[in-house]
């Protein structure tokens, strides 16, 4: 008799955590190699994950995320994901970094048809030219954030502008949209000098010198992390900023910003993240309740890593069901709230509307800031749905 | 340029150069003495920077508090070079070559993880050397004070050391046990002490050489990789062992970059010194002031000859290939992913152990041929439309092509000079490729590439990688018995005899290397069809140097081991990154405890256990 009691209850047991199973969302990310991001970041998805689940989750469910470091290499990030969609069962992938594991990613995903939320890819083309069905993008690219330094630059009238960038993908295709957006808005401006140095591994002292020597008037950069430090500061030595204008994609985003401290160069033109200067409501909500739970201020990496989580409940939510082809429709046109404002995931591409903060730096105690900031909203600096279009293969 | 702009591009390049040799040097003395390869070396470097931020944050930023930090932190990782030296590197002085090597590997990954623990992820940038932070006027343009400091500074220390190492009794027994390090033990010198002395002045060296960079660039955890990579090419284009050369190197590295950058061609900067490595190598082959070196001798020089496998091996390999075979009828998901990889990184280990041990072919850029193969495979597809079974079947033959191309000048060299000209080549291709945007996808690489369809489930993917893995294995195994594998061996044991006896040993080692790259070409097709996706990273160093890990792993000196080397590593991986936060450490833990418990590699321990 006893016996059998035991069994009922085991039956039940079985039966009520099956009704009550978790939604296993698959995360991979290059922790390890790019930590001063990412860190962040995962403190962001990690309190978006405790509202939702606090507040009931989704459909009833719980979300657990099982989150996995790539090495910072594609084969191995398609390793994990493999393992993630095969092992673990995951619904869904989000996540990833750099450029070329985004890009593999969204290539498995299409591969094993399965809805991925790439978090932090600028690469234009993981929703353009190597766009796909299942892959959705949050953060605004490189050509959205190099557009909204454009109005700016337009303004200056400066006709001579050398440029200086990372040797890889994101820095040639800042460089590209740049030249190709200011030669329509300006025509006849001129481009003096170009360096395009390793990436991690700038030569500061002779790449200052040698744009010091092309005589620019104003610089485009797309210059970050330590490429950024050892310029700015040969750069403050050498007065090359002293009569020259510098625009500066991501350089106000407090990872790369912070860093700089009392050599933070005045009156550059950047995109970035004046994370205790923005008011709203919605971003204050935020900042209690990461400053509480963490101690600590929140990076760029943190609203993304945010806004992540929350897009991908939102889009289980919408879609009634954790199954990829509603997913997906639901996640087309997704309207959403986040810490910076709201966002549509567009139909036509998969790009959310997400924007950035386009202000200038300034020192202020020792520290860099950013002053006379704007909020871009990323619909506005989107290229045409017809270009679009034309872009995408599907 | 206008004349003034060269002058100031020329002064950059000293200031350069000077940092470069600071590294340079400790790096080349350490070899010179010990022939140890110490990867470890960019961390010690690493460690200068952090430590010497540190403490200046501690003692504030004064001239005293400055200066006082920069000399502290040489001597604190000097103290630390010291202690690795007597805790770590003596145990292991007589394993097989190159298993050094795989220690300091070792310490790489738990260094950078320390690192990362002890001052978090953030870039720590520095303060300004106080009373040189500013700039002086020279030909119009604004000169960094403290860039005039270092271009005073190398030479400074290149005319200590040279002091040191000609004046002193010690310098007399370091330069005796660089020309012959057997005949200065034989003489009665301390060589227990001398190493270590000469470990700790080379980590002195590499711990100031961060610390002075304190002003021009901040603490990251990349730095340890970046720098390991530029001072090898240093050490090697300057000579092994010679200091003056490492300067001399220093010095035209550094100012070809400065030009390059001033005349506007800085996407060179990227692969020059691996250029300049490979011009220098192939005209000089000891590098510039370099003399050819004495050979080794003594304990770790002989190899015991190879024996048959016994009928006992054969039959247990049998039963694993049968076994492997059996996996799918009971695991579809995603063991046989896993197997997948372990599988083809099997065949690129025992393809480098191919030319490594028997061929006695030291290659530190094999990944080139693993990433022709997949970008052969990847842009045949993709480029040239070929249906995906051509293409993996010439793919491999790209693959063989490079190590045709490569090999004639590599084979002309030996030992360490060998392998650094195949780093350099394995550096040049992939640069070519990194670049190369409109052909191979520049950094992005080339994404979409899978399996035909009816290769595509993964249990059909798994079959066609365990055939021809296991057939690649097979050959290449099979080679290592047939004449053309005993002629390899004997010209690795004795050039001399075998070239007596009528062995062309280069023709034999060119055609060895060839073929090794033919079957790291097929494990790279393999791979590429695998993830769907290729990019530059399957050439990097990173990759050659994983091959180097799994082939030391499992044992240089016996034949499956690599085999055993590329599953262990591959599966530590996969379950220790998916644990454990610091992962890396505890890899690196994990390597060093088995080069300390098995310096013979896990194999050839067991097989000594056994043979017993």
């Amino acid at each position: 008799m006893k016996r059998w009691h035991a069994m009922f209850a085991a039956v039940f047991l079985i039966a009520g955590t099956a009704q009550a199973q978790p939604i296993k969302v698959g995360e991979l990310n290059s922790y390890k190699v790019f930590p001063a991001f990412l860190d962040p970041y995962k403190k962001g998805w990690e309190l978006a994950l405790e509202e939702i689940n606090k507040s009931g989750g989704v459909l009833g469910r719980k979300i657990e995320v099982v989150s996995r470091d790539d090495n910072g290499n594609p084969g191995d990030a398609v390793r994990v994901a493999e393992e993630l969609i095969a092992r673990e069962n995951v619904s869904l992938l989000m996540g990833t970094f750099p450029s070329h594991i985004g890009l593999a990613v969204s290539n498995l995903a299409k591969q094993r048809k399965i809805v991925f939320v790439a978090a932090e890819p600028l690469t234009d083309k993981i929703v353009w030219e190597n766009g796909n069905h299942y892959t959705f993008r949050l953060r605004p690219s490189t050509y959205m954030q190099t557009a909204m330094l454009i109005p700016d630059a337009v303004k200056l009238k400066k006709m001579k502008w050398a440029i200086v960038y990372p040797n890889y993908e994101y820095g040639q295709s800042a460089t590209a949209s740049f030249k190709k957006l200011m030669t329509k808005a300006q025509p006849g401006v001129q481009f003096v000098g170009e360096q395009a140095p390793p990436l991690g591994k700038i030569d500061a002292g002779a790449v200052v010198q040698a744009l010091v020597d092309a005589k620019p008037d104003a610089i485009f950069s797309s210059l970050f992390g330590p490429d950024l430090q050892k310029f700015v500061r040969e750069g403050n030595t050498r007065g090359l900023f002293k009569n020259t204008v510098v625009f500066n994609l991501l350089a106000g985003e407090p990872e790369y910003l912070d860093p700089l401290k009392d050599e933070t160069p005045e009156g550059w033109y950047v995109t970035g993240y004046p994370w205790n200067e923005i008011k709203t409501p919605e971003h204050q909500k935020f900042l209690a309740a990461y400053q509480a739970k963490f101690k600590d201020y929140p990076r760029l990496g943190s609203i993304v890593g945010y806004a992540t989580m929350h897009s991908v409940a939102n889009m289980i939510k919408k879609a009634g069901a954790v199954d990829t082809e509603k997913m997906i429709a639901a996640m087309k046109g997704l309207e959403m709230s986040t810490p910076i404002g709201p966002i549509v995931y567009r139909a036509v591409d998969h790009q959310s509307t997400m924007g950035a903060y386009v202000g200038r730096l300034a020192k202020k105690d020792g520290k860099g800031v950013m002053v006379n900031w704007r909020f871009a909203d990323g619909a506005l600096f989107l290229p045409p749905f017809e270009e679009v279009k034309a872009m995408r293969k599907d | 340029m206008t004349s003034s702009a060269i002058f100031i591009q020329f002064l950059n390049g000293l200031a350069s150069a000077s940092s470069l040799f600071l590294v340079a040097a400790g790096l080349s003395l350490i070899f010179g003495v010990t022939r140890i390869v110490n990867f470890a070396h960019g961390s010690l470097y690493m460690l200068g920077t952090y430590v010497a931020y540190s403490l200046i944050q501690f003692f504030g930023r004064g001239p005293l508090g400055f200066w006082g930090a920069v000399v502290l932190a040489g001597l604190i990782v000097a103290a630390f070079g010291a202690l690795v030296e007597i805790l770590l590197l003596r145990r292991i002085y007589a394993a097989p070559e190159l298993l050094q090597l795989l220690a300091t590997f070792a310490l790489v990954l738990i260094v950078k993880d320390f690192a990362l623990w002890l001052w978090g992820p953030e870039d720590l940038l520095g303060p300004r050397a106080p009373g040189l932070g500013g700039a002086v006027e020279i030909a119009g343009r604004q000169f960094p004070e403290y860039d005039l400091f270092l271009i005073v500074l190398g030479p400074l220390v290149l005319a200590v050391l040279w002091l040191i190492l000609t004046r002193t009794r010690w310098g007399t027994l370091v330069r005796a046990a660089t020309e012959d390090r057997e005949m200065a033990g034989a003489l009665g010198v301390n060589q227990k002490w001398l190493f270590t002395s000469v470990f700790a002045l080379g980590s002195l060296l590499a711990g100031l050489g961060g610390a002075v960079q304190i002003p021009r660039e901040p603490a990251t955890l990349f730095i340890d990789l970046q720098i390991i990579s530029d001072a090898f090419v240093v050490v090697v284009v300057g000579g092994l062992g010679s200091i003056p050369g490492a300067f001399l190197a220093a010095l035209l590295i550094a100012e070809i970059k400065a030009f390059c950058i001033g005349f506007g061609y800085s996407k060179i900067t990227l692969v020059v010194e691996f250029i300049v490595m490979a011009v220098v190598l192939v005209l000089r082959p000891w590098g510039l002031l370099g003399r050819m070196p004495a050979q080794a001798r003594g304990a770790s020089a002989l190899e015991p000859p190879m024996v048959l496998p016994t009928r006992g091996l054969l039959g247990a390999l049998a039963a694993l290939a049968f076994g492997l075979a059996l996996v799918p009828a009971v695991q579809t998901g995603y063991a046989l992913v896993l197997l997948t990889d372990m599988l083809l990184f099997a065949l690129f280990a025992v393809s480098l152990h191919f030319i490594m041990g028997p061929g006695g072919l030291h290659s530190f850029g094999h990944a080139a041929y693993f990433g022709l193969g997949a970008y052969g495979a990847g842009l045949l597809v993709h480029k040239g439309g070929v249906p995906m079974e051509v293409a993996l079947l010439a793919a491999p033959w790209l693959a063989a092509l490079g190590a045709l191309v490569f090999g004639w000048f590599c084979v002309r060299l030996s030992g360490v000079y060998l392998a650094m000209l195949t780093l350099a080549f394995a550096q040049i291709a992939w640069s070519v490729i990194f670049q190369w945007d409109a052909f191979t996808g520049g950094s992005n690489g080339i994404v979409g590439i899978w399996p035909a369809p009816w290769l595509s489930s993964k249990t059909a993917y798994y079959y066609l990688t365990l055939a021809a893995c296991l057939g690649g294995i097979a050959l290449l195994w099979r080679v290592l018995y047939a004449p053309f594998g005993y002629a390899l061996r004997a010209g690795r044991d004795s050039p001399l005899r075998a070239d007596a006896i009528g062995i062309d040993v280069r023709a034999r080692q060119w055609a060895a290397f060839t073929f090794a790259g033919l079957f790291a070409g097929l494990a790279g097709a393999l791979f590429a069809f695998s993830k769907g996706s290729i990019s530059p990273e399957a050439l990097s160093v990173t990759r050659s140097v994983d091959g180097l890990v799994m082939v030391l792993l499992g044992g240089i000196q016996t034949l499956t081991g690599p085999v055993w080397g590329a599953l262990l590593f591959t599966w530590l991986q996969d379950v220790v990154a998916r644990g454990v936060d610091y992962w890396r450490a505890v890899i690196g833990g994990v390597i060093l405890l088995l080069v300390l418990a098995f310096p013979q590699g896990v194999t050839g321990f067991l097989r000594e256990r056994f043979s017993r």
